[in-house]
């Protein structure tokens, strides 16, 4: 059974509207701790030495003049970890500190921890690394041939195909239906090759925590992180410690967007506290962020559609090439899965690959795979658009997916908001708005799959009928406010009457990390569970009270009333009453759930941009900018809101200005926001938000995960609006300045 | 390392001078710091400078503006007078960075860190500008173009620094522009700038120009051929045209992450087209 | 290394301290005086997270001296409301959900601020460019520009 009540339809009290977050007055104030605000008696500083070389042995690193300088407290390298346990170093462990060989330029080689940073950083210039310098590759396609540098042996699986050099480590395939048929039927086919570069999440707050380890085993650990439980489970595996002696709290977070689901310095804080004997605190500065935490990986793409010449989508391919760093990872998987999601397709097939390359291990950016597989398929969509002038909107609606379309990835999808979206944006007054000389108008779909996973919550009555809820997921985009909405939405009592807190991992059972656009759905739809078992007990409570059979007993409005008429003449009781008598009653009341949630809905979007571009520099001009997205019950619309704006501006930083610059030599040049530019505010418009409810059958209220969809469809928008103003198709982002005058220059020259 | 905050000219200058090892002179830090953090430099000295007496003074003197060497963008940005007649100048450092930068940088600083794409120079230069400096000599003068010599690299002997900054004032019918080239709307290096400065006849017919390029070069670019193009015309669009083509001729940038040589080049020209153009304007024409 | 001793006045209080010369007044604000309300997002200037006013001026603390700073006035986020009053861009925020993550919100609380006591009546243009050096990475910045210009009309009285 649907566990999405037919509440839908009912009067919502609580859910829909916009009442204050939690947090909002620490955070308004400066009080907000974030992960470098903590400071604790007898702290350390921690310093990070990295590798300056993109690729190289290393032969020795003599530590023991760092160590005698004065107010250095300890000194770690990789040798230090091999006594946590007798497992092969994991991945993980390798990217946080080099083992043999540095493998990207920013890698760490060792720390030091001492009493202030100026120490610290004093203590790092006189740690003597020797290192065999050795060839290094950085680019995708280079990198797949059979003649590159090979960047890490031992991980290629094997289904991937022949012919490419041991960096290409893993090989995907989906799709269904008769290609050549499909192509055979089209009245045009357009095929391109598409470049993306890396780019960096940008989050404002660096990486930081603070550890506490003692020699009996146990740490604790502060830190900012999307996933506390998932901190833990790295560490400890690392560490060789068991998940109860780790104790993980996660801090306010200063952004993550993917980047801070997995660890970077966490163990290294932990190795340098237990050495020392002293609690450690490690903060990254920001050009370390760049180097050496989880940029999204960089794309090489080949895209082929076909297309009758009334629009109708008759096959449909591409090729995708990643690479994200010097060790394997599935993002292309979730690429070639997320390609053609928002198509009704009878020929489609994907392929992807992944490849190592001399840099940092990616991590995922709001809906890993996905922006780049999409930036390509919805921008040959537009040129067949253009090219057999068609309506681009009509086109997308005429073979968009819908319920009952078996999805190019395998499953047949339930009800989606994608029809709606595209409806919507049809009717909107940005799609009729006339343009003016130079300016162009560009669309894209958005997909995302959106996950569930392992969830707890805790909701506890108190005895004054206020609610506690705790929960285990950081909150990185206003949920904790939605949550107590949801709370209190169930139980029937007003927002305030609920205060949601994030516990540290001692608290609750395992919390998959906060990522997949999966809190608001799955916290939520826990936290719902949690309320109804609370809601039992209470009626129960009542019916103790009243001494009547706990099956006559019903709940409304906030208060336990008797089911029906024969159940007998009592008033209603309400929870203050009700958690009041608890302790007579049986004791303190409380509802928990914990689940691996399932029945995610998948979020779709569509996005509208209008651009200027000066053509005698090269130079875009995002000029107006609305999101559709489907977010099946939007509890608290501003953050809805919020996500769908945030997630829009860092697709356009991508489409236009951010990508990561390596030198020939390997090493990244633009480290820092001066050169990695992100979006600033005079650069942009106001971002409009138009929020679609298809309900997903999934959740309870209709709740599908919105905070990833929302940076698929910015990089084919913009590079479609920036192909229409110049009537060039571009097929590289960003879309630089020089790029984009070097292409009119030539344009010119040609024609 | 060591601060020190001079108490007058005469102090700092000493103070450069007996210094063995690296020192740095702070006036708005936001070029020293941020090469102290990167590990560019290491300076056993810092010799703060904004306590000697005048050195935050902006003062209109006989025909000329003096502008102490530790005077804030924001507040050339404030001034009324400097606003009204060297527009220009005062975009150019209004550009250098966002607006906590503003409350710090100054055009000396900017100057002296001899960058290829520093905002202020071609701007200083297009309206002659001088910089008075004060060293082991005494004092002297000289124009803003003879201090940066090579990019992170000026003309000042061990224990000068420059004071102040003049700029004369400009005559009627007269007006600059600044214009530069970056990806984003604020906060980049400028990829190319050009700077123009003109005087006219009341008639609208040019009668001295000087147009100036950034981040083409090593250091600043001064075009007397461009000048040579819109003297004598209403800048028309000929005339403009044959001025942006000479400026494309003298550039010599190189590729780097911020821009190509191609693109430096081209858009040198069409920005000093659009500087003159925006000039033109201000001189009421 | 001798250090210097620095007398301030922050937020009214009279501080002094004592710092390494090559200590910036972030590292002090932070580090020593425990005032973490201003972040420190890059440590070169470029993000506007650490945001203050120094002598009435909006500046990046990274980049000015903890040295620099004797006899000077320093306005942080921590002095911006009054006791258990908000400041009313503090509200605004609140109310136009202007913030997700809240770590670029005191910088960018400081700088419009600035810019009101500047400028009461900015544009929706004088707004963004006045706060195009306070990076945020989480709102897109629409919300942001939203609650300042409504906190600059409801200060007009």
């Amino acid at each position: 059974m649907s566990p999405l009540d037919n509440t839908y339809e009912k009067q919502f009290k609580v859910i829909g509207t916009r009442p204050p977050r939690p947090d909002g007055i620490e955070k308004v104030t400066g009080k907000a701790q974030y992960g470098a605000d903590l400071y604790v008696p007898d702290m350390l500083y921690a310093k990070i030495l990295r590798s300056p070389h993109p690729h190289a042995k290393i032969i020795s690193i003599d530590t023991s003049e760092a160590e005698k300088l004065d107010g250095v407290k300890a000194v770690v390298t990789s040798k230090d970890f091999s006594k946590f346990s007798d497992n092969k170093p994991s991945d993980t462990l390798v990217n946080c500190i080099a083992h043999e060989k540095a493998l990207y330029d920013g890698h760490c080689v060792a720390a030091v921890a001492a009493l202030s940073n100026t120490i610290a950083k004093s203590a790092l210039k006189l740690i003597n690394v020797e290192y065999e310098i050795l060839p290094h590759v950085t680019d995708v396609d280079e990198a797949m041939k059979t003649d590159s540098p090979i960047v890490n042996k031992g991980y290629v699986l094997e289904n991937v195909p022949k012919g490419f050099s041991e960096n290409v480590t893993s090989y995907y395939e989906f799709g269904h239906g008769d290609l050549d048929n499909g192509f055979n039927n089209a009245d045009l086919i357009v095929e391109r090759t598409f470049k993306t570069e890396a780019a960096h999440q940008g989050y404002i707050e660096p990486h930081a925590c603070l550890a506490s380890m003692t020699p009996d085993g146990k740490a604790d650990l502060w830190c900012c992180t999307q996933g506390h439980y998932n901190v833990r489970a790295l560490c400890a595996d690392i560490m060789g410690m068991e998940s109860s002696q780790l104790r993980v709290t996660p801090s306010e977070i200063g952004g993550g967007f993917g980047g801070k689901t997995t660890i970077f310095i966490e163990p290294i804080a932990l190795a340098l506290s237990l050495k020392s004997g002293k609690p450690v605190k490690l903060v990254m500065t920001r050009d370390e962020v760049f180097k050496a935490t989880g940029p999204t990986v960089s794309s090489s793409m080949d895209v082929k559609i076909g297309m009758t010449k009334d629009g109708i989508i008759t096959a449909g391919e591409a090729h995708l090439r990643y690479q994200g760093g010097a060790f394997p990872n599935g993002t292309v998987e979730m690429g070639a899965q997320s390609a053609f999601a928002a198509y009704d397709l009878k020929a489609v097939r994907t392929k992807g690959w992944n490849v190592l390359t001399n840099r940092p291990k990616q991590a995922a950016y709001r809906a890993p795979g996905a922006p780049q597989a999409i930036y390509a398929v919805e921008s040959v969509v537009d040129e067949l658009c253009q090219k057999l002038n068609l309506d681009p909107l009509e086109i997308r609606i005429k073979n968009a997916a819908k319920k009952g379309t078996k999805s190019s990835y395998g499953p047949t999808f339930d009800d989606i908001g994608l029809i709606a979206t595209l409806e919507a944006a049809k009717k909107h007054p940005h799609y009729l708005a006339p343009l003016e000389d130079n300016q162009g108008r560009g669309l894209s779909c958005g997909f995302w799959f959106n996950f569930g996973g392992d969830t707890c919550v805790t909701l506890n009555v108190n005895f004054d009928g206020t609610i506690g809820v705790t929960e285990g997921n950081p909150d990185i985009g206003g949920s904790r406010a939605s949550i107590s909405q949801m709370a209190a939405e169930e139980l029937g009592i007003s927002y305030d009457k609920v205060r949601t807190i994030i516990a540290d991992t001692n608290s609750l059972g395992h919390n998959e990390v906060t990522d997949g656009s999966r809190v608001t759905f799955a916290v939520g739809l826990a936290t719902i569970k949690a309320a109804r078992a609370a809601i039992k007990e209470m009626c129960k409570r009542a019916s103790l009270i009243w001494g009547i059979d706990e099956d006559a007993v019903r709940w409304e409005n906030g208060s336990a009333i008797p089911a029906g008429p024969n159940a007998g003449q009592f008033d209603p009781m309400s929870i203050e009453e009700i958690a009041a008598l608890s302790s007579q009653t049986g004791g303190p009341i409380a509802g928990h759930h914990e689940v691996n949630a399932e029945g995610a809905g998948v979020s779709f979007g569509v996005h509208l941009a209008d651009v200027e571009v000066d053509k005698e520099t090269g130079s875009t001009k995002v000029i107006r900018y609305t999101v559709f997205q489907d977010a099946g019950k939007a509890i608290h619309p501003s953050y809805v809101e919020g996500q769908m704006q945030g997630g829009a501006v860092q697709g356009i930083g991508w489409a236009l200005n951010e990508e990561y610059i390596y030198g020939k030599d390997g090493r990244l040049q633009n480290a820092g926001f001066l050169d990695y530019r992100i979006p600033v505010a005079s650069d942009l418009p106001m971002i409009e938000p138009v929020i679609l409810e298809i309900p997903n059958p999934g959740h309870p209220y209709g709740v599908r995960g919105v905070g990833e969809t929302s940076i698929v469809p910015p990089l084919a928008a913009i590079n479609n609006a920036v192909s229409r103003a110049t009537n060039i198709r571009f097929s590289e982002l960003p879309l630089s300045p020089p790029k984009v005058l070097s292409s009119l220059k030539k344009e010119l020259k040609d024609g | 390392m060591r601060y020190v905050a001079a108490k007058s000219a005469e102090e700092a200058s000493n103070f450069l001078l007996q210094e063995t090892g690296v020192s740095r002179v702070l006036a708005g830090g936001t070029d020293v710091l941020v090469q102290m953090k990167s590990g560019m430099i290491e300076p056993d000295l810092i010799v703060d400078i904004k306590k000697i007496p005048g050195i935050r003074n902006i003062t209109e003197l006989d025909g000329f503006f003096r502008i102490g060497a530790a005077v804030s963008g924001s507040e050339v940005k404030d001034h009324e007078n400097i606003n009204k007649m060297l527009p220009g100048v005062v975009e150019a450092l209004d550009l250098i960075g966002s607006t906590q930068i503003q409350g710090r940088c100054t055009m000396v600083g900017n100057l002296c860190n001899a960058s290829p794409a520093a905002d202020s120079v071609p701007a200083l230069v297009a309206v002659n500008a001088k910089v008075n400096i004060i060293g082991p000599q005494g004092e002297r003068s000289c124009n803003v173009e003879e201090i940066p010599i090579a990019p992170g690299k000026t003309s000042l002997k061990k224990g000068e620094f420059i004071v102040s900054v003049d700029i004369p004032y400009r005559p009627e019918f007269s007006s600059d522009a600044y214009l530069r080239f970056t990806p984003r709307t604020e906060m980049d290096i400028a990829v190319v700038s050009a700077s123009v400065a003109i005087e006219m006849s009341k008639e609208g017919i040019c009668e001295n120009a000087k147009v100036v390029l950034g981040a083409v070069a090593p250091t600043v670019k001064i075009v007397g051929d461009a000048s040579k193009e819109i003297v004598g015309t209403k800048l028309d669009e000929s005339s403009l045209k044959k001025m942006s083509l000479k400026c494309v001729e003298i550039c010599e940038p190189i590729s780097d992450k911020r821009g190509t040589v191609e693109f430096r080049t081209e858009v040198a020209g069409v920005l000093a087209s659009r500087a003159a153009k925006i000039a033109y304007k201000r001189a009421g024409f | 290394m001798s250090q210097v001793h620095i007398k301030t006045k922050i937020n009214g209080d009279n501080i002094e301290f004592l710092c390494d010369p090559e200590e910036t007044l972030l590292d002090i604000l932070r580090d020593k005086l425990h005032l973490t309300g201003t972040k420190e997002g890059c440590g070169t200037g470029d993000c506007g997270a650490c945001s203050i006013t120094l002598d009435g001026k909006l500046v990046c603390s990274c980049l000015v001296l903890g040295a620099e700073a004797d006899n000077s006035e320093i306005s942080t986020i921590e002095g911006m409301s009054n006791g258990e009053k908000l400041h009313p861009l503090q509200q605004k925020f609140l109310d136009h959900a202007a913030l997700q993550c809240g770590v670029c919100t005191p910088g960018i609380l400081v700088a419009a601020k600035s810019l009101l006591e500047k400028n009461p009546d900015p544009t929706e243009s004088e707004v963004r460019y006045w706060l195009a050096g306070n990076l945020c990475r989480c709102t897109g910045y629409d919300k942001i520009i939203k609650a300042v210009l409504d906190a600059a009309k409801e200060m007009r009285g």
